[in-house]
C-alpha cells in the first residue's frame, strides 16, 4: 500500500486528479447564476485578486514538486528538482551567501554560494522551502478530500430530513466538538502513527464539525424556499432535491470553507510538528523548519534564516488564502461583506 | 431558573458519555494492546515484559468489561495513575492546574480587553483607512503560527534583552510575576488578529441597530453610545464566542506552557505525549471536554441572565 502511495506515478496521477476535481467545481460552478454574478464582484475586488495569484503561485510550486518523472536510472525526479536540482550539500549551517562555514574555528570554504544559507545538515534552504510546498499541499490536499465530502454529505442530510437524521448527526458532531481540537488531533495521530497520512486523516476528523453545522444552517435555510416545496410536488425523488437543488446552492459556502479551512490546516501543521506528532523528520515543511528553529535561536552565532525562510513563506501562503477567501465571501455575499 | 439549569446539564450527559466511548475506541479497540504494550515499553522491550505489562493494565480483558470499568472510573473521577511515573493523575492535575491558570487566566483577560479595545477604536473609525489597515494587520496577526511568536519573543525577550528568564515557574509571590510576564504576552499576542477581527464584526453588526440611532438622536456622544450601549449589547455575543474560542486557548497555552518550562498541565500532557504516557492522554481528552461542555453551559446560563428576551423554557 505504501509502496503503492509513495510511487511517482501514482503521486502524479492523484496530483492531476485533484487539479481535475478543483476545475470540475469551478466549471458546473460557472453555470450558476450566483457563481456568475459573485465572479464580476470577485474581479473588482483588487487584494482577492492579487491574493488568488498568490495561492496560485504556491500550488504551482508543490505541484511542480509532486509530479515527477523517470530520471533514466531506474528512478524518478521532481520536476521541481529539474530546475534547482543540482545544488551541492554542504557539510552544515552557512549564512545567506556566505563564502564560509558558519564555524568560527576554521572557516571551510562552501562548495557553493546559497541565497539562503545552508540548514544543521547542509541543505539549501531555499530549495528545501520550495519543497515544503509539495508537504503542505499534500496535507491540505488529503485533508480536504476527508473532510469537504462528509462536512456538505452530513450538513445536507441533516438539514434536509430533519427529525431523527438531524439529531443522531447533530449529536455526532457536538461530541466530537466538545473534545478540543488540538487534543483530539493528538490522540488520533498518536494511535494511528506518524505520517502525512494519518495527520491528514486526524485534520480531517476534526474539520468536518464546522463545515457540517454551516452546510447544516445554510440547507435548513433553503429547505424552507418555495422552489423546493415545488421540486417535491413535481414529484423529485430526495436523492434528486439534494444533488440538482441544494447542494449547487450550497455548494460556495463550501469553496469559502475550503480555502479559509486550508489555511488552518497549514498553521496546525507547524504546531504539531512542534509537539513531534506532526510532519516526519527528514520531510521538507515549513513546520519542521520552524521546530529547528527553536535551538537555532539559541545558538551562538545565531541561526535566524532557517526560521525566518519557512515563516515567511507559511506566512505568505496562509495570508493569500485568507485574503482570498474574505474577498469570496465578500463576492458572494456583497450585504454581509 | 434551577430546572433549566438542570435540565442543559443534563442534555450535557450523553455528550460527555460519547467523548468517553470515543476516546476509549481510540485508545483501547483501534490500538491493540501488543502496539500499546510497545509503545510504551519501547522496541526492545521483552516478549515477557510485554505480557507481564498487557496483563497488569488488564488490556487482555473483553473490551466490553473494560470499557464498563473504564466508564465506572471517569464517572467517579478517578482518572488511574501514570504509566511513565506511577502517579496518581487526579493529584498530577491539580498539581499543574495552578500553573496553567497563573498564566491562562491573565493571559485570556489581558487578551480579551486589548482585542475589545482595538475593536471599538476600529468601529469608532470605521471605514476609514485606519480601519482599512487594521483589519489587513489583523488577518497579517493571524496568519504567523503561534509556534512563531514563542519562538521569537522568547528569544527576543529573554536571550536578546535578557529581561525575563528564558523558563521556569515558581511560586514566590512578586517573583511569579517574572516568570509568567513573558507567557502572558504570548498569550495576547497570538489570539490578538482573531479575535480583534472578530470582535469588529460583531460591534459593526451592534452599530446597525435601532437603539444606537436612537441613542445618537438623543444627543449621546458617539464615544459613549460605543463604550456603553455597544459594548454592552456586543457583549452577549461576544462571551458566546469566546468559549467556543476556548480550545484554541487550551491550544495556546499547551505550546507556551512547554516552551517556557511552566508545570503546567499542558506540560504534563506535551511530555506524555513524547513518552507514549496514554492514561494522561485520555484523562486530558476527558477533562478537556468535561472543561468545555461546563463553560457552555455555563455560557448559556450566563445568557439567559443577560438578555431577558431569552425564554428559559
Amino acid at each position: 500500500m505504501s509502496t503503492f502511495l509513495s510511487h511517482w506515478l501514482t503521486q502524479d496521477l492523484l496530483v492531476i486528479a485533484g487539479f481535475s476535481l478543483l476545475g470540475w467545481v469551478l466549471w458546473s460552478g460557472s453555470h450558476h447564476e450566483r457563481w456568475q454574478r459573485a465572479w464580476q464582484r470577485f474581479r473588482a475586488d483588487r487584494s482577492g485578486v492579487i491574493a488568488l495569484w498568490v495561492v496560485a503561485l504556491y500550488l504551482l510550486v508543490g505541484a511542480l514538486e509532486v509530479l515527477h518523472f523517470p530520471d533514466g536510472q531506474g528512478g524518478s525526479r521532481s520536476v521541481l528538482d529539474r530546475f534547482i536540482g543540482g545544488i551541492p550539500i554542504e557539510k552544515s549551517y552557512s549564512a545567506p551567501l556566505a563564502h564560509t562555514l558558519l564555524s568560527e574555528a576554521k572557516p571551510e570554504p562552501l562548495l557553493s554560494r546559497h541565497l539562503l544559507g545552508t540548514d544543521a545538515l547542509g541543505k539549501d534552504v531555499f530549495t528545501e522551502t520550495l519543497k515544503a510546498c509539495k508537504t503542505t499541499l499534500i496535507i491540505g490536499g488529503l485533508t480536504s478530500v476527508i473532510y469537504i465530502p462528509l462536512g456538505t454529505l452530513f450538513g445536507i442530510l441533516a438539514g434536509y430530513f430533519r427529525r431523527r437524521v438531524d439529531d443522531a448527526i447533530q449529536y455526532v458532531y457536538s461530541t466530537i466538538a466538545s473534545i478540543p481540537s488540538i487534543l483530539l488531533l493528538i490522540s488520533v495521530i498518536l494511535v494511528l502513527g506518524k505520517g502525512l497520512g494519518t495527520m491528514s486523516i486526524a485534520l480531517g476528523l476534526t474539520a468536518w464539525v464546522g463545515l457540517c453545522r454551516l452546510i447544516r444552517g445554510e440547507t435548513m435555510r433553503q429547505a424552507e424556499q418555495p422552489y423546493i416545496a415545488g421540486a417535491r410536488a413535481l414529484g423529485q425523488t430526495h436523492w434528486n432535491i439534494i444533488t440538482h437543488h441544494l447542494l449547487p446552492n450550497v455548494l460556495h459556502l463550501v469553496v469559502i470553507n475550503f480555502v479559509l479551512g486550508f489555511s488552518n490546516i497549514v498553521l496546525i501543521e507547524a504546531v504539531l510538528s512542534y509537539l513531534g506528532v506532526g510532519t516526519p523528520v527528514g520531510t521538507p515543511s515549513w513546520g519542521n523548519m520552524i521546530d529547528s528553529g527553536r535551538s537555532e535561536l539559541s545558538r551562538d552565532p545565531l541561526v535566524w534564516w532557517n526560521l525566518t525562510a519557512a515563516t515567511v513563506a507559511l506566512f505568505g501562503l496562509v495570508l493569500a488564502l485568507n485574503l482570498f477567501g474574505d474577498a469570496l465571501r465578500r463576492a458572494f455575499d456583497p450585504k454581509r461583506g | 431558573m434551577l430546572n433549566f439549569i438542570i435540565r442543559r446539564t443534563l442534555y450535557a450527559v450523553p455528550i460527555v458519555l460519547g467523548v468517553i466511548v470515543l476516546t476509549f475506541l481510540l485508545f483501547r479497540v483501534v490500538q491493540t494492546p501488543e502496539s500499546i504494550a510497545t509503545m510504551v515499553l519501547g522496541p526492545k522491550a521483552t516478549r515477557q515484559a510485554k505480557d507481564d505489562f498487557i496483563r497488569r493494565e488488564g488490556l487482555d480483558k473483553p473490551k466490553a468489561v473494560q470499557l464498563g470499568e473504564h466508564v465506572k472510573k471517569l464517572v467517579t473521577f478517578d482518572l488511574g495513575t501514570s504509566w511513565k511515573t506511577g502517579r496518581g493523575l487526579g493529584e498530577t492535575f491539580i498539581e499543574g492546574a495552578g500553573p496553567s491558570l497563573m498564566i491562562t487566566v491573565p493571559g485570556f483577560l489581558a487578551g480579551l480587553i486589548t482585542a475589545v479595545g482595538l475593536a471599538l477604536y476600529q468601529v469608532f473609525v470605521r471605514n476609514s483607512l485606519l480601519d482599512r489597515s487594521m483589519t489587513v494587520a489583523a488577518v497579517a496577526l493571524m496568519s504567523i503560527p503561534a509556534v512563531v511568536y514563542i519562538i521569537v519573543l522568547q528569544a527576543i525577550g529573554a536571550l536578546m534583552l535578557n529581561y525575563f528568564p528564558a523558563s521556569g515557574f515558581d511560586w514566590r509571590g512578586l517573583g511569579t510575576l517574572k516568570f509568567v510576564a513573558l507567557p502572558i504576552f504570548v498569550i495576547v499576542i497570538v489570539n490578538l488578529g482573531y479575535d480583534a477581527r472578530l470582535y469588529r464584526a460583531i460591534f459593526i453588526e451592534e452599530i446597525g441597530q435601532d437603539y444606537v440611532r436612537t441613542a445618537r438622536a438623543k444627543g449621546v456622544a458617539p464615544t459613549r453610545v460605543l463604550s456603553v450601549h455597544v459594548l454592552k449589547n456586543g457583549m452577549i455575543a461576544l462571551i458566546t464566542l469566546t468559549v467556543a474560542h476556548l480550545p484554541a486557548l487550551i491550544m495556546g497555552s499547551l505550546l507556551i506552557e512547554n516552551f517556557f518550562g511552566i508545570p503546567g498541565l499542558g506540560n504534563v500532557l506535551v511530555m506524555a505525549i513524547q513518552t507514549g504516557d496514554l492514561p494522561v492522554v485520555m484523562a486530558s481528552v476527558y477533562l478537556g471536554s468535561l472543561l468545555y461542555v461546563a463553560s457552555l453551559i455555563l455560557t448559556d446560563i450566563a445568557y439567559a441572565l443577560a438578555d431577558p428576551r431569552i425564554r428559559l423554557s
